[in-house]
């Protein structure tokens, strides 16, 4: 019947039309749509629900989660880029800085590193605290010198051989532990992720000579603590054709789409063309610059399928940042609980 | 100074005390006068889109609440307005509370399914490793 298959495609695609998109948002709340119970049912949702791993290496995954709405997918992107803390350089104590670099200049460089050190073994600090304790803080000693090489050839021009520390690099930095520190972690696991990160550049006679405290903090507070290059998520592609495509047409079709998602097919001497893979494609809306084509597809997005992007920078593995953000939701969940259940006992 | 007979401000919420003497409240209602407890707003501090549109999600998909909506009040206050009303005599704590154990869940579910499907996809990947030497 035509009247259900145009509810079912409000209430589970996302259609993209030639000059805009319908059906965007979530209508499927009790009440609005005769014949379907839309109440909250746990057991439902935990039947239709599923997690599909598609690719992780160890810094970024790829995964699919079905059966979710935007709502909550929103809020776990939302809490990866902003709300899973890390580590990263706040308060820097310049004793020397003769180099070309402004201080804060270089301060700002430096609170964007990425610092490698697993966030939940440390405390926020206190608020106030300007010393900071061994649960909560680490050092880090950069002093780097320039010198005149005096083994150069006399006619070189080359500023790798004239002179001797003239590029600062993270590999400068040397971890200075506090208190029971040394104890806890081993020999060089707090370090910055990358050790080829170029800081500063140097000419001889010019010194950087500072001291670094890395404080635990939200990339809502500043983007330095985010641990994310970045998350994302799009919606799966659907893809239909609504009437059988041959011959020259299924050429120009496939042409109109990312390369893999028309396939054509040679059936019974004549080219057909056939939807393949429609993960692959990324909407170029080229097909609506077709006239005779445009009628011919319909273009939509699966309501409750994310196809999500995580792409760590190396402080944590990207699975790991995922199961976090999953338990910061909780744990605002959990506050507002406790708040209700201590208002209710007054 | 004329009082506002209209509205009523009840404000609840635990006052947490802070290092300073300062107070911060996390939760706050608010209700109008003449109303019964059906129609509540809740002021949710420290929070934004992401708690406010899931929340409000999980508790519009209980069929016992007639309206449901957040808005935050300025972006440079870090706060949100949650108002709830509930068909019939039902509390509008009620929902909201069930909202939040249901988006708890949720979640717990959401990151048992994540962590198993990790797990199998490293377990696949370790025995397709194994399986080339």
């Amino acid at each position: 019947m035509a009247a259900s298959q145009a509810v079912e495609e409000m209430r589970g695609r996302v259609v993209l039309g030639e000059f805009g998109v319908r059906n965007v948002h979530t209508t499927d709340f009790p009440g609005n749509y005769s014949g379907y119970d839309d109440a909250w049912d746990q057991d439902r949702f935990e039947k239709n629900f599923r997690v599909d791993v598609v690719h992780m290496d160890e810094n970024s995954l790829e995964f699919d989660m079905v059966g979710i709405d935007a709502a909550i997918a929103n809020a776990f992107r939302r809490i990866l880029l902003a709300e899973v803390p890390t580590m990263a350089v706040e308060k820097v104590l310049v004793y020397n800085n003769t180099s070309i670099v402004q201080d804060e200049i270089l301060a700002h460089r430096l609170g964007l590193i990425p610092i490698h050190a697993d966030p939940r073994l440390f405390e926020y600090r206190n608020q106030g605290d300007e010393e900071g304790t061994e649960i909560d803080t680490l050092q880090f000693r950069l002093q780097v010198r320039c010198t005149r090489n005096p083994h150069a050839a006399k006619d070189s021009s080359d500023p790798n051989e004239l002179y001797v520390n003239h590029k600062v690099y993270t590999r400068h930095m040397t971890w200075i532990p506090l208190g029971n520190q040394a104890d806890l972690f081993p020999e060089g696991t707090i370090r910055p992720v990358h050790d080829d990160i170029l800081i500063a550049q140097l000419r001889p006679g010019q010194e950087i000579d500072l001291l670094m405290h890395c404080v635990k903090g939200i990339g809502k507070d500043h983007a330095k603590f985010s641990p994310v290059a970045t998350a994302s998520y799009r919606l799966l592609p659907d893809i239909t054709l609504l009437e059988p495509v041959e011959g020259d047409a299924a050429e120009e079709l496939s042409r109109c789409f990312s390369p893999g998602v028309i396939e054509v097919q040679e059936v019974q001497g004549k080219k057909v063309a056939r939807v393949a893979n429609p993960r692959l494609d990324t909407f170029s809306r080229e097909i609506f610059r077709h006239e005779k084509l445009k009628k011919v597809v319909r273009l939509a997005r699966v309501r409750d399928h994310y196809i999500f992007a995580v792409e760590s920078t190396g402080v944590l593995p990207p699975d790991v940042l995922v199961s976090e953000a999953i338990k910061v939701l909780m744990g605002k969940c959990r506050r507002f609980l406790d708040e209700l259940d201590a208002v209710q006992m007054d | 100074m004329e009082e506002d007979q209209e509205l009523e401000r009840k404000i609840s919420g635990l006052k947490t005390p802070m290092a300073e003497g300062e107070r911060k409240t996390a939760l706050e209602m608010v209700q109008a006068a003449g109303t019964d407890r059906h129609c509540v707003t809740f002021v949710l501090h420290e929070e934004d889109h992401t708690l406010g549109n899931s929340l409000r999600y999980m508790i519009m998909k209980n069929p016992e609440v007639e309206f449901c909506g957040y808005t935050t009040t300025h972006p440079s206050e870090s706060k949100i307005n949650l108002r709830i009303q509930t068909r019939g005599t039902l509390p509008a704590v009620e929902p909201f509370q069930r909202g939040l154990n249901e988006l708890m869940s949720v979640c717990q579910h959401v990151l048992d399914k994540f962590e198993a499907s990790i797990k199998d996809y490293k377990d696949q990947k370790a025995s397709r490793n194994e399986s080339t030497f």
